[in-house]
This record gives structure tokens, sequence and C-alpha cells, in this order.
């Protein structure tokens, strides 16, 4: 797997997957100038096919596990998965609806998982830096 | 030959980047020009009122919460508003004054959230990084107040839970400054900037007759030319002594069009509207008790004991929210609850504001009713590979036989 992709500007595809919108803002919020993670040259860009990561919001509802599967599969290697949210990553409030999937981790692979209901701003970025952490050190050979 | 104008179909969503969250729109085209369009929700839908029906009424609050992380003060305060009728709660003077100090915050960080997202859509990103920093002020005072930024977990049954103490009103009112510092520079940038208003004006057009029969809510109503608005038709908590009333573009002194820059004004005009209630709530706020149930074991008895069943209303950011729930004897969650959010009521509006517009102008359409598919999500009934859809004769027989199974 080649980080070249890593090593400059990373670009970022939000998906939401059944959320509740707090998470969501809150990447937003992320972007904009008060936390700015636009001037590390990480930027919101429109179609998983550009992307380099993953923010997967929410808990995953029946009608998108497969649709959320279709997005992993279009984002081109290396990809980082970043779960943003309680929801999104042990289905939290949730766990007892009829119209959940499940976790993101059990639809698709992830790699990082940041837990806040809803997160703050200082998490995601501190999230989206730990996946870039762990591609790398997976790229030196280290175990993880 | 004669010449033969066919549609063709653009699907867009569930997931896209015109979309901030997940439906399905079906646009029949014909060149540029969107002939009609359906709409397919039901992505999003989670179940809480299930889910709430088998939780206690404290959890139900929290859940509650969840619905929306935009509106998540709103669900909440409807919620104790329907419990506290149900189970005869008197709420004290100060805890109700707090309750409308940050539901009114919270409309003032959901517009800027909305200008911010309307000016993104319109392509106008320097507009969503201004909207998106200003908002960061309101923010910081409502973890100030309430120790967080999105979900306040504020409400509770007979009252508030945390007081809003006297070292805190110097912020908030220099909060109210900063804004009032800034509303010229924002009404400027959006009102009488030419390519906002070039993208804007005359697009997605509702005409009061339309916001009328569709049963438009919100700031999609009053953008329209309609009076409605909650807090002055049907005053609750303290909004009775404030001598309310509805925002139209009227306010603003110009005429009504119905369209997306209409509902530019009547948003802005409201986070006006909101600054001076919260000015006004902090001058007249009473000193006393916040709760009437201190202890929450002694709620949750009481809540348990209660029985009846109680209606709230309230005017969210984006129009009207109405929770119904019934309360049991001996159970302690609610035996029925039942969420109305307002974007389920603003989804029909679509289909008249989107009938003759261009391709282009989809995102900035669907963006100017403020959806929130989370709040309103329904399920959608997917039998096996038939693709039935439910019509209205069916529906009607399956709520009359819910509506038997839940009267006994």
């Amino acid at each position: 797997m080649k980080l070249s992709a890593f090593k400059r500007a990373l670009w970022v595809y939000h998906v939401p997957t059944g959320s509740c919108n707090g998470c969501d803002i809150e990447i937003v919020a992320a972007l904009t100038p008060r936390y700015d993670v636009e001037r590390f040259g990480i930027m919101l860009v429109g179609t998983p096919r550009h992307a380099d990561v993953l923010l997967v919001t929410g808990t995953v509802t029946t009608p998108m596990a497969d649709r959320l599967r279709r997005i992993y599969e279009q984002t081109p290697e290396p990809k980082a998965v970043v779960v943003v949210g309680g929801c999104g990553s042990t289905s939290g409030v949730f766990y007892d609806s009829y119209n959940v999937a499940g976790p993101v981790d059990e639809i698709i692979p992830v790699d990082v998982y940041i837990p806040g209901c809803p997160v703050r701003p200082e998490a995601i970025i501190d999230g989206v830096v730990k996946a870039v952490a762990k591609l790398e050190g997976l790229e030196a050979g280290e175990k993880v | 030959m004669q010449e033969r104008k066919t549609t063709y179909e653009i699907p867009v969503g569930p997931i896209h980047p015109a979309l901030k969250e997940n439906i399905r729109f079906t646009f029949q085209v014909e060149g540029e020009r969107i002939r009609s369009v359906d709409v397919k929700p039901g992505f999003v839908h989670r179940g809480i009122e299930y889910m709430g029906m088998r939780r206690n009424l404290i959890q139900v609050l929290y859940l509650s919460e969840r619905i929306c992380g935009i509106c998540s003060i709103s669900h909440p305060i409807v919620l104790t508003q329907a419990v506290e009728q149900a189970a005869n709660i008197e709420v004290p003077p100060r805890a109700q004054y707090i309750r409308v100090i940050v539901s009114e915050l919270e409309r003032i960080h959901s517009h800027l959230l909305w200008a911010g997202v309307a000016a993104h859509e319109l392509g106008f990103d320097t507009l969503l990084h201004l909207s998106w920093k200003v908002r960061e002020k309101v923010m910081d005072i409502l973890e100030e107040l309430t120790g967080n930024r999105v979900d306040y977990a504020l409400p509770i049954f007979g009252g508030v839970r945390r007081d809003i103490a006297a070292e805190q009103y110097p912020k908030l009112m220099e909060m109210i400054r900063y804004y009032r510092g800034l509303f010229e520079e924002l009404s400027d940038t959006f009102l009488r900037d030419p390519s906002v208003e070039a993208r804007t004006r005359d697009v997605g057009v509702l005409t009061p007759k339309e916001a009328h029969e569709l049963c438009a809510v919100g700031p999609v109503a009053r953008a329209s030319g309609l009076r409605k608005d909650v807090r002055q038709d049907w005053p609750y908590l303290v909004y009775g002594d404030f001598d309310l009333t509805a925002l139209t573009p009227e306010d603003h002194g110009v005429e009504v069009h119905g369209d997306v820059y209409d509902r530019i004004i009547v948003r802005l005009l409201e986070v006006a509207q909101s600054l001076d209630l919260v000015e006004r709530c902090l001058r007249e706020m009473p000193e006393g008790e916040i709760t009437s149930f201190p202890k929450i074991p002694a709620l949750l008895a009481y809540l348990k004991k209660a029985e009846g069943e109680g209606i709230g209303r309230h005017e969210a950011p984006r129009g009207e929210v109405i929770h119904y729930v019934r309360l049991e004897a001996g159970q302690e969650g609610p035996a029925v609850w039942k969420v109305k959010a307002p974007t389920y009521s603003n989804l029909m509006p679509w289909t008249p504001m989107f009938r003759e517009q261009e391709i282009a102008d989809i995102p900035i359409i669907a963006a100017s009713i403020d959806p929130c598919m989370c709040c309103m999500d329904r399920v959608h009934v997917d039998r096996g590979d038939t693709r039935e859809a439910l019509d209205k004769q069916a529906l009607l027989r399956l709520s009359w036989e819910k509506t038997r199974r839940v009267c006994g």
C-alpha cells in the first residue's frame, strides 16, 4: 500500500448513515474558521472517489447498510475509515432499534473510533490525525 | 417529423453532495427544467418512538435529544411539556425563563448554521465560513450555560437541571451586543449581495395559498407571508408575556415573493427577534427554584403513578414540533409517544417549489426549507422485491387499526 496520497493534503468524505446531525454539524464546525482544519490541507470533498478518509457518522440503518458498503468500495486505496460518534461505534442509544443494521464496524472495516455524543471538533481532528498515524505505521511495517 | 418532448429521470440521493442528509429525490426533467419531483424518505429512520416506549421517562428524555442534534433543545422541551401536562406537574417560573432563553439561543445557532449551509449550496463558501465563524459565539455561550456544545440535557420534567448564575449574565449580554453589532454586516452580505440575490430571487417560489394548503410551518410558511408561529398563536412557557408576532418579509419592508431570498430575510429577522427575547428574559427572570422535583428518584416514582395524556407544542427553529404522550399508572415509560417534527410538514411544499426550476437550483431549493431528515423520517415499507407502496386507503386502514389497538 503506497501512502504518498497522505503525504500531501488529506481529502475527507463525510458519509451520514442514520446520524442525528449532531456529529455532522461538528464536522462542519471543524472545517470552518474556529478550528479550520483546511489549514492542514484537510478538506471535505463531494465524492468518495476523491477521498482518502471516510468520516462515517451515525449508527447504520437497514436501508443505508448496502449503500455504505458501496461507498467504501468506491473509495480508492489507501483509505482510512473513521467512525465519528458513539452511536456509530457501538449503536449507542439506538441499540434496541428495529431498523438498525449495527454499528459501522459490522458493515465495513474501521480504523479509528471517536467516542462522544456528539464528538467535539477537537476530537474529530485528533481522530483524523490518528488515522493517518496508524496508516503510516502500517506502511513502516509496524504491528497495530 | 413532429417534434416530441420527453422527460428523463435524474435521481438525487440518498447520498449526494447536494444533500446533508439521506433522502432520495427523483426528478422528471425536460432539458434543464424540472417538471416534477418525487421524494422518498426513510433512510434515517431509527424507530425512536418504539424504543422510547420500552424505556423509562428520564431515559426517553435523553433519547428525545438524539432525535436531532440541531433541535436538541426543542424535542426535550416539547416532551417535558407533554409529560407535565399528562402528569400535572408545575414548572417554576425561573425554569420556564431558562427554557425560553436556551431555546432562543438554539434558534440563533440553527439559523446561522442554515445561513452557512445555504451559502455553501450557492457556491459562496466565503459566506459559509463567515456565518460559521460568528456562530461559534453562541456555541460558546450554550456550552457555558449547559456544559455541552450540542446536546444540552437541560430540561427535566418539572424544571431545568442547571441554573443561570449571576456571573453568566454579562457574558450573555456581551453575546447579544456582539450579534447586534454584526447584524448590519450579515444582512448586508446576504441581502444586498448581487450574486446571492441573482441565485435566490424568484427561485423555489411557494405562494401563500400553496403554503396554506400544504400546511407549511416555520420560516417556510412565514416567508410565504403567513403569520404563523406557535409562540404567537398558542403561547406556552412564558412566551405569552412577550407579545410576540410572527415575522414575514413585510417586516423588512419588502413585498412577499415566497422565494428562497424571502426565507433568508425571515431567518435573519428571527435571529434579531431571538436576541431581543433573550435580553428581555434576562431582565425579567425572577429568582427562585429551578425545578419542582429536586430528587430524581422521587420524580421517577411520581411519574410511575401518573396517568393521563398530554400534548406539547413548540416553535423549533424549523417550525412547529408536536409530541403526544400517554402515561399509564404502573408503567415507567410512556404508553404512547408520538413525535411530529417540522420537516414532516415542510416536505410537501417541496413539490411546488421545485416545479419549473432549473437543475442547478436543486441544492439551494432543497436546503431552503432547512430540512432535518433525522427528525422526521418515517419507516419505509419494503415487502420483498415487489416495491409495493402503500396507497392512501391502505394507510388509512392501518392507522384505524392502530388507533383501535392503542385505545383498546
